[in-house]
Parts: C-alpha cells; sequence; structure tokens
C-alpha cells in the first residue's frame, strides 16, 4: 500500500513576474517498507517537498495523499491529528527538547495525542529500548553525544503507529560512523513497514535507500539512462 | 596494486606455499581482486631473482611444492613501500572528467544530462556497494574496509559531479571573463 502520494504537486513562493519555483509537477510514490532518499543542490525543492509531504506547508497545486487520504479535504484538526499520528519528522539539528530527558522528549507526542503519562513514558522507553538506547532514558540531551541525540529524535518519529518517516539531512550535523548508524536505524525501520523518505546531499548516505530520486530546479532530473556497456552495471571492480 | 609488496607482506609472519599465497591475497582484498596461480608464480620468481624472497623445496610435504620465505632485503623492501606514499600529486586522467569536459564542447549536447546519467549510475554502485557490506560486514572485517575504500571512493567522485554542476550552472548565469586566462599552470610538489 502506499503511504505517501504526491500527484502534480507544485509550490510557488510569491507571485507574477517574481514568482520563485520551489516544485513542479512532481510525482512521487512511498510504499511501506520503501526508503526513498531525495537528493538534490541547494535549492533544487527538497525541503519544500518534504514539508509539503508531512503537511506543515500547502502545495500552490496538485495533491498529497498520506494513508490514502487527501490533505486536500481536510481540516487544520485533522491534519494535526495525522502529523501527530501517523508521520515521524527528523530534522538536521534533532530539535529536541532540553529540559526533558531523552525517555520523556520521546513519549511527548504520544502524550499530545491525549495517551496517559506513564503509559506513553513506558512506550518511549521501549522505543529506545529497540534503537539500543536503554541506557539513555534518563539522560537530558545536553548529556547526550550528537549520534545518541539523533537515535533519540528518530525514536521520538518512530514512537506510536507511525508508518512515514520524513527526515531532513538526519546525519547533515555527525560524523560518517554516527550518521551511518542514523541511516542503519532508518534502514531497519523500513524493514519493519515504515516508509521514510530522507532528503539529503551525502550520496555515500544516500546508497542506504531502496530508490533515489533526483531533484533540479524542483523537478525530477530526467536524463537517459546510462548506456549499457563494459563497466555499467558491474557492482565489483576487478583489478583488470 | 602492486602484488610484489602484497606478497612480502604475507611472507613476513612466515614461510609459506605459492597456493596459500594467493588465498591469502584474496582473502586480504575481501575476495574484491580475483588474482590468477600464473600471476603469483611469476612475481614469486622475480621477488627471488631479486633477493627478496628464498625458495626451498618443502621438507614436510612430498611433491614439487616450493615453500618460500621473505630474506632481510625483503623486509626492508617492504617496510619502504608501506611507508613510502603512493604518488598522487598528479591528477590522473579521470575518463569520467574528461568525458564531462569533452560535453561541454559538443553542440546540443546538455552537459548537466551528461552529469546526470553518470550521477545516478554512481549512486546506484553505492547502493549494491552497501547492500553488499551491510550483508557481509559484520563477518569480514576486511571486506567491510574495502567496502568503505570504494564507497568513499565513489562518494568522491559524485561530490565532484555535484560542484561542476552549480558551477556550470553559475557560470551560464555570469557574463564571461574577458581577462586572458593566466598561462603558468601550477604544478603540486609535494615531498616524499
Amino acid at each position: 500500500m502506499s503511504l505517501l502520494e504526491l500527484h502534480q504537486v507544485s509550490k510557488f513562493y510569491g507571485e507574477g513576474e517574481t514568482a520563485v519555483r520551489a516544485l513542479y509537477e512532481m510525482d512521487l510514490s512511498v510504499d511501506e517498507g520503501q526508503f526513498v532518499a531525495v537528493m538534490g543542490p541547494s535549492g533544487s525543492g527538497k525541503s519544500t517537498l518534504l514539508t509539503i509531504a508531512g503537511s506543515l506547508e500547502e502545495p500552490s497545486s496538485g495533491e498529497v495523499y498520506v494513508g490514502g487520504a487527501a490533505l486536500s479535504r481536510m481540516g487544520r484538526n485533522d491534519k494535526a491529528r495525522l502529523r501527530r499520528r501517523a508521520i515521524g519528522y527528523v530534522f538536521q539539528d534533532f530539535n529536541l527538547l532540553p529540559g526533558l530527558s531523552a525517555a520523556e522528549n520521546v513519549a511527548l507526542p504520544l502524550e499530545l495525542d491525549g495517551v496517559p503519562s506513564r503509559r506513553a513514558l513506558q512506550i518511549g522507553c521501549s522505543t529506545l529500548e529497540r534503537l539500543a538506547l536503554a541506557d539513555r532514558a534518563g539522560h537530558y540531551p545536553d548529556q547526550l553525544s550528537g549520534g545518541e541525540r539523533q537515535r533519540v529524535a528518530i525514536a521520538r518519529a518512530l514512537v506510536g503507529e507511525r508508518r512515514l518517516l520524513l527526515a531532513d539531512e538526519p546525519s547533515g550535523a555527525l560524523d560518517s560512523r554516527n550518521g551511518e548508524a542514523v541511516m542503519r536505524i532508518i534502514f531497519d525501520a523500513c524493514r519493519s513497514g515504515v516508509g521514510a523518505v530522507v532528503v539529503t546531499h551525502d550520496p555515500h548516505l544516500a546508497s542506504w535507500a531502496d530508490r533515489v530520486v533526483f531533484l533540479r530546479d524542483g523537478r525530477v532530473a530526467n536524463a537517459p539512462d546510462a548506456v549499457a556497456g563494459a563497466s555499467a552495471g558491474r557492482p565489483l571492480a576487478s583489478p583488470g | 596494486m602492486s602484488v610484489r609488496h602484497a606478497l612480502l607482506a604475507f611472507l613476513s609472519a612466515r614461510p609459506k606455499y605459492g597456493l596459500q599465497l594467493r588465498e591469502e591475497f584474496e582473502e586480504s582484498t575481501g575476495e574484491v581482486w580475483p588474482l590468477n596461480v600464473g600471476q603469483v608464480y611469476t612475481t614469486l620468481q622475480r621477488l627471488e631473482r631479486d633477493g627478496m624472497i628464498e625458495s626451498d623445496e618443502s621438507e614436510d610435504e612430498p611433491g614439487p611444492q616450493k615453500v618460500f620465505k621473505i630474506t632481510e632485503a625483503g623486509r626492508v623492501e617492504l617496510d619502504q613501500w608501506l611507508n613510502t606514499p603512493p604518488d598522487m600529486a598528479q591528477p590522473p586522467r579521470d575518463e569520467l572528467v574528461i568525458k564531462v569536459l569533452s560535453a561541454l564542447r559538443v553542440p546540443g549536447v546538455s552537459v548537466h544530462d551528461v552529469i546526470q546519467v553518470h550521477r545516478r549510475y554512481l549512486v546506484e554502485l553505492m547502493q549494491q556497494w552497501t547492500r553488499l557490506k551491510e550483508d557481509e560486514a559484520d563477518f569480514d572485517l576486511t571486506f567491510a574496509l574495502v567496502g568503505d575504500a570504494e564507497l568513499f571512493r565513489l562518494d568522491s567522485v559524485v561530490r565532484w559531479l555535484d560542484a561542476a554542476d552549480s558551477r556550470l550552472k553559475r557560470a551560464a548565469l555570469e557574463p564571461p571573463d574577458t581577462k586572458p586566462a593566466p598561462l603558468i599552470r601550477r604544478r603540486l610538489v609535494t615531498r616524499r
């Protein structure tokens, strides 16, 4: 089943001659268990794609479906509920609340959705345990390393029944080892059925994805396929 | 890839047979670089001729197999090789770089499309390497190291394509510089 679908989505900022086109007639479909990476230079529309997919911004035209439901037919409250229950966000700078412990940060979306705090905390702790962070549950963000903070942020994005993960440069502030650990967690989450869209400029990290979409000037970069030849399609190099 | 020095490295711990050396070579490269047995024996003959190794008929095993051991001269050669950086001062004649530079001169060809073809292909290769590493790296340290090396190499090429794409886009928006190009080309000089 398709968790996320964008149909002919365009986004313009401003009007008339000064209008800036951020996205143009974009189609994208993300199924359960699929890990999609979106690559492209600054200003190519990557982050706009993510905010529109996550219902944080509305498209100028086109339609977005999350779990089969059209966002244009939802009111503000319905969208807020969808964001709390169905969509998890991960940002480059973690966005953890400094006054809450790791477990409390993870439990927060559940509490906001009306789950009693003790129960929310239990679920938060078990989510941290799944990501090998059980021993950090009581730590505050400033007591965690950068890699641990981002793993807590991913736990917060996955807590509860949320099946769609949207991440904007999730490893941008991390060294290569921690960046790889973050991608591995997202990869594993996808193996358990989560659908993920990860925006990154880092080819190394995008290589974890099942599918890589390249954006350029707000559109999917279409170019002819590589010509099949002696070097094309061969996974392993030989000494030659 | 220096087969000659890799063989000296394998002989540095203890004497070995030719077939053992071939197996060890393939294991040590995560089985990514296969090596035929003829190449092993040709290299061993040259190493023996140069005084880097000595051979002996096996005392323990019957048959014609020779056992090879490293000499003192071989150890000195190996030590020098390990600590001498390879010559990377001159840019290699990189085919991909030449393709992109050539695309700029062909009428009707979009260099951005050419860049995108290669970018997509390289990222697909990186996806294959990441899957292989994911499957094997926990069990095979050597393969993980070779996989990392290949991923970082491909990563650097994709990043160059990204940088070239942006530079060409900027250049297309800016008026051409009318100043004559400097004639002096700098050469990299490194202390080795």
